[in-house]
């Protein structure tokens, strides 16, 4: 990283004046070329190359109070052979005291295992907590560890704060990779959603993520196109490469490949790979399978020929 | 080669039944033209997509008698009634809004995306709006009273949409009309022609009559037409001007334009970009109002440029009927031959041409997205129209240098101000002499807003209230 860019970490005023000089997002033209960019006809060979793709970019979640080490052996199952020849997942997304479950189960098998941690959802908790907790997780095997910023000190103008966790949970994720959750819905502002991903990337994060799928709207077109612009701009001015990891409220192969219209059209191949672009998503890999099927037989199956898990 | 590469997706033109020959609209009825009949081709492939009669003076002036037979009825009609006609129409365009967007595309080069989600909707929002106004004319403030037998002439870059601006109001109104399409473009007004037709629309409401430009002469000169409006070049305004001088016959153009999309170092960047792009590149750029020239604060140049680069090179050129095109075949070989003369002369008076790499297809009209940066004042691509899509790139420093540059031009229709602090935008569009300013967007029509021009970019309005003193003897 440049100099000048570690500079402005320096105190809430550095942080603020840089993050304010960025660029302002018009909310009405954002929508106007998410809205456009998802007017894409995606058909045939196109679209089977998509949805593959997309499978393959899946973190497949399961984030329920009700979790139980039985639910997470099926899913991971699920995650290596989602069924019909279709390529494994990237990675399964659980809760911090199910990683060891997960580590277990995927012994062996190429999907990562990300947990949630920091207090997740809320991020309402102590810094010691934290990092305890990402400690943890990554003890237990988890490869990736996707946090959530402090909304409240986000939105109260304490940026020096919210990077200072960041550092502060990156030191304690080791080797493993941190995810950075914005939780956009609550951000509310498209310049938010763009100053609150350069805090991220300016504090390490290795992708920046929408939301943690608990607070609606999660990843909208929108949000999802202002964050690969900020990473693609992030790379040109840096030299340093961030996934984006829209989470949340993505449910059909429709509103996966426009998720990858909006990758190839805005930060481009760069990222069309699973080391760079997430989808956080639980029901979306049945859908992409059924579709994979149609296009495979030219049938729609019943629901009944998709598992369960 | 690209990790995602999209598939064709071309639109089926199953849905247009294209007739091996067209014949002119008069008095409700499609009879045969007295001149030479002429061909209509796909600007895309060079095929010829049917051919056209040609109306001489003597078709027109049994059009415009016609017109004048049925204007005593549909003048007489309750606003009321002509409204009930003129809502029948919007329905039926937006039933047959596919068909008409595909014909449009085929006939006309625009990408189909463009054609189907810009013109046909609003179209068919024209009809909609203006049918509203009919039986609410006296509170306009313009009276009641219409002006008699309308001639109508449209150019081809918006054929049905333009068709829609003067036909919607004229008969709201009151007015029957008499309309010329394009020569180049002619096929969606006869399919109109048609729907007039469906819609039991009285004969000699709508006349259309299709033929080059002595046909439009034609039209312009008849002794009976009360009301003369055109859309077209500043070139041919400037005859129909002279023609209708002293004859009584009111006039409304509408013609060229050069306008500056104005970026100012705070603008929000990546949507200016997204507005610079739509301003020039929208239409392959054959729209009057296009931002052509592009005054960037010299602070944010490079930066503005390298992003402006960038996202040009993401357009797809090519098909106009594959849903995913953004940038479609130019009209005709001779608006081409204009774009290549004009483009040339950029580059041979001194300024950097650049377009991104882009495969043209081999046969039809093509032009790639071209930028000129380092452009002067003092260039003629600064200061022509070139209805094309080529870019002209110039600097200003501060805000008053911009509003001396934007308006340093003979035409005054549209601009752009793009910047994230409100009361710069309300300083500088007061001082821009245009009839259009957009802020922090481009290119955004409703029927309820006027558009029409300063200086040598015409007189008169269309669309909103204002659109109606036009067509009402106020």
């Amino acid at each position: 990283m440049t100099t000048s860019l570690t500079d402005v970490a320096s105190s809430d005023a550095a942080l603020r004046a840089f993050l304010h000089g960025l660029p302002g997002v018009d909310r009405v033209g954002a929508d106007q070329r998410a809205a456009m960019l998802g007017t894409r006809s995606i058909k045939t060979t196109a679209k089977a190359q998509a949805i593959d793709l997309a499978i393959s970019m899946v973190d497949l979640t399961t984030l329920e109070g009700a979790d139980t080490a039985g639910k997470v052996r099926a899913m991971c199952a699920k995650a290596v052979r989602p069924g019909g020849g279709a390529p494994s997942v990237a990675a399964v997304c659980v809760y911090p005291d199910l990683v060891a479950v997960a580590a277990e189960a995927l012994a062996g098998t190429p999907v990562k295992i990300a947990s949630v941690a920091t207090a997740f959802p809320s991020g309402r908790s102590t810094l010691d907590v934290k990092i305890a907790e990402t400690e943890r997780a990554v003890a237990d095997g988890a490869h990736e560890i996707d946090m959530v910023i402090d909304r409240g000190a986000f939105l109260s103008g304490r940026y020096k704060k919210v990077y200072d966790e960041i550092t502060a949970v990156k030191a304690a994720c080791g080797d493993a990779h941190l995810k950075v959750i914005l939780e956009t819905g609550e951000l509310a502002t498209y310049d938010n959603v763009r100053r609150a991903s350069w805090l991220a990337m300016l504090a390490g994060a290795d992708f920046i993520k929408t939301s943690t799928g608990k607070v609606s709207p999660a990843a909208t077109p929108s949000v999802t196109l202002i964050m690969l612009e900020a990473v693609r701009d992030f790379r040109a001015a840096t030299g340093r490469q961030i996934g984006v990891k829209p989470a949340g409220g993505i449910r059909t192969t429709k509103d996966a490949i426009k998720n990858l219209v909006l990758v190839n059209e805005t930060a481009g191949d760069d990222w069309l790979t699973p080391e760079w672009f997430r989808l956080g998503a639980s029901s979306l890999l049945n859908d992409l399978l059924m579709q994979r099927e149609k296009l495979a037989t030219g049938r729609y199956a019943g629901p009944d020929y998709f598992t369960l898990d | 080669m690209a990790i995602f590469e999209y598939a064709p997706a071309p639109e089926s033109r199953d849905v247009v039944d294209l007739r091996s020959s067209y014949g002119l609209f008069v008095n409700g009825e499609f009879v045969e033209g007295s001149g030479k009949p002429f061909k209509t081709v796909n600007p895309a492939t060079e095929e010829t997509l049917a051919e056209v009669a040609t109306a001489t003076s003597d078709d027109v002036d049994r059009a415009v008698q016609a017109a004048r037979k049925a204007f005593g009825v549909w003048s007489a009609l309750p606003g009321g009634e002509r409204a009930k006609y003129l809502f029948r129409i919007a329905r039926i365009i937006q039933e047959r809004a596919r068909e008409l967007a595909v014909l449009e595309s085929l006939d006309n080069g625009k990408p189909i995306r463009e054609s189907r989600d810009f013109d046909l909707p609003q179209a068919a929002a024209h009809f909609f709006y203006y049918a509203g106004w009919a039986d609410k004319l006296e509170y306009a403030g313009f009276g009641t009273k219409p002006l008699g037998v309308a001639g109508q002439v449209i150019p081809w870059n918006f054929p049905l949409l333009m068709l829609a601006w003067k036909i919607a109001p004229a008969l709201a109104c009151g007015n029957t009309v008499v309309l010329k399409p394009a020569e180049t473009t002619p096929l969606t007004a006869l399919l109109f022609a048609d729907i007039c037709r469906q819609a039991e629309l009285p004969p000699g409401v709508v006349n259309i009559v299709t033929g080059a430009g002595e046909t439009g002469a034609a039209v312009v000169a008849h002794t009976d037409v009360d009301k003369v409006a055109f859309t077209g070049s500043t070139e041919v305004g400037r005859i129909i001007a002279r023609t209708v001088a002293g004859t009584g016959k009111k006039l409304t153009l509408e013609l060229g334009g050069k306008a500056a999309n104005i970026v100012f170092e705070d603008a929000a960047i990546d949507q200016a970009v997204e507005g610079i792009v739509n301003g020039i590149f929208f239409n392959q750029g054959h729209v009057c109002c296009a931002g052509s020239r592009l005054l960037v604060q010299e602070s944010i140049q490079d930066e503005l440029l390298a992003a402006l680069k960038r996202r040009v090179a993401t357009l797809r050129v090519g098909d106009p009927l594959d849903k995913n095109t953004d940038v479609g075949a130019v009209n005709s070989a001779e608006q081409l031959a204009r774009i290549r003369r004009l483009s040339e002369l950029g580059e041979s008076e001194g300024a950097e041409r650049w377009s991104p790499a882009c495969e043209l297809p081999d046969r039809g009209f093509w032009f790639p997205p071209t930028l000129f940066t380092g452009v002067a004042q003092s260039h003629t691509i600064a200061r022509e129209e070139v209805f094309g899509p080529v870019l002209s790139v110039l600097t200003f420093r501060t805000p008053a240098e911009a509003v001396e540059k934007a308006n340093n031009t003979p035409y005054g229709l549209s601009a752009g101000v793009w910047t994230e602090k409100g009361s710069r935008i309300l300083w500088t569009a007061e001082r821009l002499r245009a009839g259009v300013v957009w802020a922090n967007t481009f290119n955004k029509f409703d029927p309820a807003s006027p558009f029409g021009g300063y200086k040598e970019s015409g007189f008169g309005r269309e669309g909103g209230l204002h659109g109606l003193e036009a067509y009402l003897d106020v």
